[in-house]
């Protein structure tokens, strides 16, 4: 014990000595017989799709066809219109819901009861048909228009897909409203700013921390959830390879095809989504060390 | 009303549903001096800061900042209550330091200092930036202008809390316990700053249990208790000579 510290020396007995000792590392026996299970599994499948009666020649020739394009093209527009006007709606639900105005927040509440309430391609399906219900639309004495003019596929399923998802995003929007300390608001409020400025710049952009992870994951969904649109008639992808196999039979091999379209494009997505978490994490201490 | 009183407070009360937090309380600052609160725990002294800067409204009594009636406008024999907007601009000129820092997370040091000249004053990015460099200086924290909130100490935090509400050029800056969060190493370099700031003719109110703050900085000192105002006079009178058995028990069980 020959140290300068001024601490107490600690008796070290014999049976204390132990970096003399040989380390054996733990086996995990469990995990061995689990893995090669799961391989062999893994294998069998492959095996199975290669000798499967899969022409892999239609997959790679189907795959960059102009018709699958332009599917993949009309599902990228879809997801953006229609994600995009969920989360404008979802932002302006979750505001009039906090909002402290009875009716505004009374509005807000029955919005999501009732567009969570009933299946998305139920309500593509509403918007589509609305011309039996209002053949013409429009400010009377101002300006009409026939109802199937504009409701096209496109803007029926923009509707459909996007205020449905306002009524799920209202909710991420209003969990990270409401996950931002009241300090905050208060010292925002103590340097003037007014009600959409402090929500604008002091408000949101700390919600958006807790906002992206689940509204990233509802953007993968919506990449997904646009194939509704093929039920009427909107040439997303999976319509697009539905009126190929149509006319070739190859059923599968199209179905591989806009499968591998739908896994390229989540995938780019989960690149874009962790930079995206990580700008709207910055001054926190939690992400900073995890990156 | 005299021209030196910036801050008067007339018989303000507030209740939450049955309970009084404050009962007609007054209280006056004159320009450029320093009014420190103390009373205990419960006692009213944050309400009374937050109806100051309108964060809570009051239910009875009056609160006058530099002549202006804060909340409302007088018409006749009508008082109205003022807009959201117009609430803002009142408060642009009120600065007021918490407890917590209340720092916005996701700004810089720096940022958070321009936030409000830049975005409520609408003063120009690069002046604003200047002047936040310079005001960062003053309390000692100019190397720390790039660094974000959790980047700092508590200490650190506060000052740059303090220096973030000197960047609206207020009139008046709220102290609310503003050492209270702090460990107790760091409370010097935060009174610190605010005895600089109080010997540049800032005026001030502030809440805190350092009585020996007040007995160097503070002008005037008022003790609150159950939502009264116990006694408020010079803080030589308040402090040595205590008219009051209630604030003269408070101020021996603080310094015990
Ligand atoms: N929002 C509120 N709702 C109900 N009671 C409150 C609220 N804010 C403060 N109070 C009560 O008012 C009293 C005074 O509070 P406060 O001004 O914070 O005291 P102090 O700052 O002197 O410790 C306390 O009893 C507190 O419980
Ligand atoms: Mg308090």
């Amino acid at each position: 014990m020959t140290t300068a510290t001024t601490a107490l020396p600690i008796a070290v007995d014999q049976q204390y000595e132990i970096a003399h000792l040989k380390l054996v590392p733990k086996r995990h026996v469990g995990r061995m017989i689990a893995a090669t299970v799961v391989l062999a599994l893994l294998a069998a499948l492959v095996r199975a799709f290669s000798v499967g009666q899969i022409e892999w020649s239609y997959v790679s020739q189907f795959l960059f066809s102009p018709a699958i394009l332009a599917g993949l093209y009309n599902t990228l527009v879809m997801t953006v219109a229609a994600m995009t006007l969920g989360i404008v709606l979802g932002v302006v639900i979750a505001i009039m819901r906090i909002s402290g105005n009875p009716v505004l927040s009374s509005i807000a509440i029955g919005y999501v009861w009732v567009f969570r309430g009933a299946p998305a391609l139920l309500q593509l399906m509403l918007w589509f048909n609305l011309a039996l219900i209002f053949p013409t639309m429009g400010i009377p004495g101002l300006f009409e228009f026939r109802t199937v003019d504009i409701m096209t596929p496109f803007v029926a399923a923009v509707l459909g897909l996007g205020i449905s998802q306002g009524a799920y995003t209202s909710e991420v929007v209003r969990s990270g409203l409401l996950s931002v300390d009241s300090g905050q608001y208060e010292a925002a409020r103590t340097i003037g700013m007014t009600q959409m400025k402090m929500l604008r710049r002091i408000v949101l952009p700390q919600a958006m921390r807790v906002m992206v992870p689940p509204i990233g994951n509802e953007v993968i969904g919506m990449v997904k959830l646009t194939s509704l649109a093929s039920v009427i008639q909107y040439s997303e992808i999976l319509h697009n390879a539905q009126i190929i196999y149509f006319a070739n039979t190859r059923v599968l091999e199209l179905l591989l095809v806009a499968s591998f379209w739908y896994l390229f494009v989540v995938s780019l997505l989960s690149v874009g989504q962790h930079y995206i978490e990580r700008y709207f994490g910055r001054g926190s201490k939690s992400i900073r060390s995890a990156v | 009303m005299s021209k030196n009183i910036l801050v008067k407070a007339i018989d303000v009360t507030k209740n939450y549903g049955h309970f009084c937090a404050l009962d007609k309380v007054s209280l006056e600052v004159t320009r450029g001096e320093v009014c420190c609160i103390i009373g205990p725990s419960g006692s009213g002294k944050s309400t009374l800061l937050r109806c100051i800067n309108l964060l809570e409204r009051m239910d009875g009594g009056g609160i006058w900042v530099n002549d202006e009636l804060v909340g409302y406008r007088r018409e006749g024999d009508n008082l109205y209550q003022i807009s959201d907007v117009e609430i803002s601009r009142q408060r642009r000129r009120i600065g007021m330091v918490f407890q917590r820092f209340n720092l916005f997370p996701h700004m810089t040091a720096l940022e958070n200092v321009i936030e409000g000249p830049v975005h409520v004053l609408g003063e120009q990015v690069k002046d604003a930036e200047e002047r936040g460099r310079t005001l960062l200086e003053r309390v000692g924290l100019a190397e720390k202008a790039n660094h974000y909130p959790s980047e700092l100490s508590g200490g650190q935090q506060q000052r740059v809390a303090i220096a973030r509400a000197m960047g609206m050029r207020p009139n008046l800056i709220l102290f609310d316990e503003p050492t209270s969060a702090l460990d107790p190493e760091l409370v010097s370099e935060v009174l610190d700053v605010m005895k600089d700031l109080a010997a540049s003719g800032m005026t001030m109110i502030v809440v805190t249990h350092e009585l020996g703050f007040a007995r160097n900085v503070a002008n005037t000192v008022a003790f609150m208790e159950a939502g009264k105002m116990v006694e408020f006079g010079l803080a030589s009178e308040v402090l040595s000579a205590p008219k009051s058995a209630r604030t003269a028990e408070f101020i021996k069980a603080v310094h015990s």
